[in-house]
């Protein structure tokens, strides 16, 4: 009883515990999500992870370039259980791009990013270019071999802007190279972004719970009967999918924790030499390929004019990799949105997931003879998808016909089941 | 689907670990005692290659991020941890006089490093540097047997291979060129144990040293991860029949 007047006295300032019965508990959520759509919550638990693990290893990191090798090392061995907070850390910024990842080809695949989900798409899309400042600026603060030249030919490539490029570059390094000013930055800001990252996730839920997951028939949820309550059936979906996602984790942290990680930056940073292969991190591989497969200047056709310099294409075609994911929702207007029932998208789909696998092999090979070309092709290839394909298919393709409800699509699903 | 995610996963990691392994250069691959879930380092050994390190390797080659105290894991006690620092004299100071002064290494100082500077060293060494050796078996791909196939794998030069002047022909060294000459011979060094000094078993005892020094948790690392996973497998077991109870009367 005085629980009961507590939390009336509570709720009826803050109205909390309704919130959450609203939107943890009693909350609709489509009966037919398939394991896919684990990935969003775990996410965000990584997220919580990454941040919890941070923080500890700030303590006892020291931002400057004669410590921050040796910093490290002391977590490693000196500090209390420091080796596992910092394999958690390293090893997370991995796991939270793979489930991120598979997040995304998960709205790639069901249409998830059509209304009336445009705007919780494009924050999705803002997110993945703070995660992926912030695991470049991560990956610089060890202050090893790959840290130093990965951010000296990182920040070098904002150079290539036409006119103020050069000022910018300047301003990334405090100075005129990558030196302690560009590590304090770094730190700093790797620190702040994740927090940005927290803001705009609840923005991204916010947003979902206006009209709820999308599902993999993308029929929209009509009646109750296509909805269960997202507890207990989506916690505890999630929580199994949790106890699969730590045991991955897991092997990672205690077995390989060096594995998706590069020997070279077991070495302090030596400015003045230069690794034999400067690679980023597993995840930007298929960005790195396409930055690295303009290696031409584009002009004007039979003049010397050049409108745009190589390296400054490279890096258009980058950062476009990444932006061309926020005009989804105009490139792709059919009206169908799940690739069940569209089968030339599907099979396009899958082309599209080679073709980004494909990205990341060329991205950890050398620049040079066949990869170069395998790279063009397969940085056209992803273009021609966005740009061309999916507008294409927008107007001519023929979907198969769709289920009249969530509750339709599942019932004949256990039909067909029991049949077999 | 779910195949296909799968598919998906192993081809990320497979096309990363074909870049992690880089280089043309194939290493013969050894099995240490500290590989695999339960691995552990071989005390004995790794004491032997203290040994090395101190008798051979130490002349040129610093250990700058370990300390005498951490050798307490491979099996020393405090007594013969103290003995062992107390080989070393440091530089301490300054004073109450304001003068550095030199007193015998303590456990909890670091290992002494045979140069006061980068620029002693490479003087001391025909302009090469001898890297530190704290992290070695971190710092190359697939470091123990890297550092293992090193120290055994002097040869004379092909006859096509021009040598520079003061480097050493090695299988294994990037490039086949190194400036260290071959730092091992039979009976180098004499064991207390009475294991026979060849340059295979003192190399092998280096590396258990080396692997040790690199990553002196790995033990604990090894040991929490079983138990870690022990508890995950139990609960994703309990949380997938959950599951199912929970469904079974949506199906």
């Amino acid at each position: 009883m005085r629980w009961q007047q507590t939390k009336d006295w509570i709720e009826h300032r803050l109205p909390i515990f309704s919130f959450l019965d609203k939107e943890l508990n009693k909350y609709p959520a489509p009966k037919n999500l398939n394991y896919m759509w684990n990935f969003g919550s775990l996410a965000g638990i990584i997220l919580m992870i990454m941040i919890a693990t941070g923080i500890f290893l700030a303590m006892h990191y020291t931002p400057h370039v004669d410590h921050a090798f040796n910093s490290v090392e002391r977590i490693m061995r000196d500090v209390n259980y420091g080796w596992l907070i910092r394999y958690i850390h390293t090893n997370g910024a991995s796991m939270f791009f793979i489930v991120v990842y598979l997040h995304i080809f998960r709205g790639l695949y069901y249409g998830s990013y059509k209304a009336p989900r445009e705007l919780l798409w494009i924050m999705g899309v803002v997110i993945l270019f703070l995660m992926m400042g912030t695991a470049f600026m991560g990956y610089v603060l060890p202050w090893g071999q790959m840290s130093f030249w990965g951010a000296t030919v990182i920040t070098n490539l904002f150079s290539a802007i036409p006119v103020i490029g050069d000022d910018i570059v300047t301003l990334l390094w405090g100075g005129f190279s990558v030196d302690n000013p560009t590590l304090n930055r770094f730190f700093v800001l790797h620190y702040l972004f994740p927090f940005l990252i927290v803001g705009l996730a609840g923005l991204h839920v916010i947003a979902l719970h206006v009209h709820g997951s999308n599902n993999p028939t993308g029929v929209e949820k009509k009646t109750k009967k296509d909805t269960v309550p997202f507890h207990p059936y989506y916690t505890v979906k999630d929580l199994f999918g949790l106890g699969v996602f730590l045991i991955v984790f897991a092997l990672f942290i205690f077995y390989a924790p060096n594995y998706l990680g590069h020997p070279d930056n077991y070495i302090p940073a030596n400015p003045l030499v230069t690794p034999a292969h400067i690679v980023p991190e597993w995840y930007f591989l298929p960005f790195y390929a396409v930055l690295r497969a303009i290696t031409f200047d584009i002009g004007i056709p039979f003049t010397d004019i050049v409108l745009i310099e190589a390296k400054f294409g490279g890096v258009l075609a980058m950062g476009g990799a990444v932006g061309i994911l926020a005009l989804l929702p105009w490139l792709d207007t059919h009206p169908v949105k799940s690739a069940r029932y569209r089968p030339t998208f599907r099979k396009f789909f899958w082309f599209f997931v080679i073709d980004a696998l494909v990205l990341g092999w060329v991205g950890g090979k050398p620049a040079e003879g066949v990869y170069i070309y395998i790279g063009q092709a397969a940085t056209a290839y992803y273009f021609f998808h966005f740009l061309i394909l999916l507008p294409y298919l927008s107007r001519n393709e023929q979907a198969m016909p769709l289920p009249a409800s969530i509750d339709d699509a599942v019932q004949a699903r256990k039909k067909y089941g029991a049949k077999k | 689907m779910r195949s296909i995610l799968s598919i998906v996963l192993f081809s990320v990691f497979f096309s990363f670990s074909a870049l992690a392994a880089g280089g043309n250069i194939h290493l013969p691959e050894k099995e240490w005692s500290f590989d695999g879930f339960l691995g552990s380092f071989d005390r004995a050994s790794a004491q032997r290659g203290l040994q090395v390190y101190k008798e051979v390797c130490a002349a040129c080659h610093g250990l700058d991020l370990v300390s005498y105290r951490n050798l307490e894991i491979l099996g020393f006690n405090e007594n013969e941890i103290k003995a062992i620092a107390a080989e070393y004299t440091v530089v301490d100071g300054p004073n109450d006089e304001g003068e550095m002064f030199e007193r015998p290494a303590k456990p909890a100082d670091r290992f002494s490093n045979p140069f006061t500077n980068e620029q002693a060293a490479r003087a001391a060494n025909n302009g090469a540097y001898p890297p530190d050796l704290s992290l070695m078996t971190e710092a190359r791909p697939n470091g123990a047997n890297y550092v293992y196939a090193l120290l055994t794998g002097y040869k004379d030069a092909p006859k096509d291979v021009k040598m520079m002047d003061g480097m050493y022909y090695n299988e294994y060294f990037p490039g086949h060129q190194i400036a260290m000459a071959s730092p091992l011979s039979d009976d180098l060094v004499e064991y207390a144990d009475g294991t026979e000094a060849t340059v295979d078993q003192m190399a092998q005892d280096v590396v258990n040293f080396l692997s040790w020094a690199a990553e002196p948790n790995l033990e604990d690392r090894k040991k929490m991860g079983l138990k870690v996973l022990i508890f995950l497998a139990f609960f994703t077991i309990i949380f997938y029949l959950m599951k199912k109870r929970i469904w079974s009367d949506l199906h």
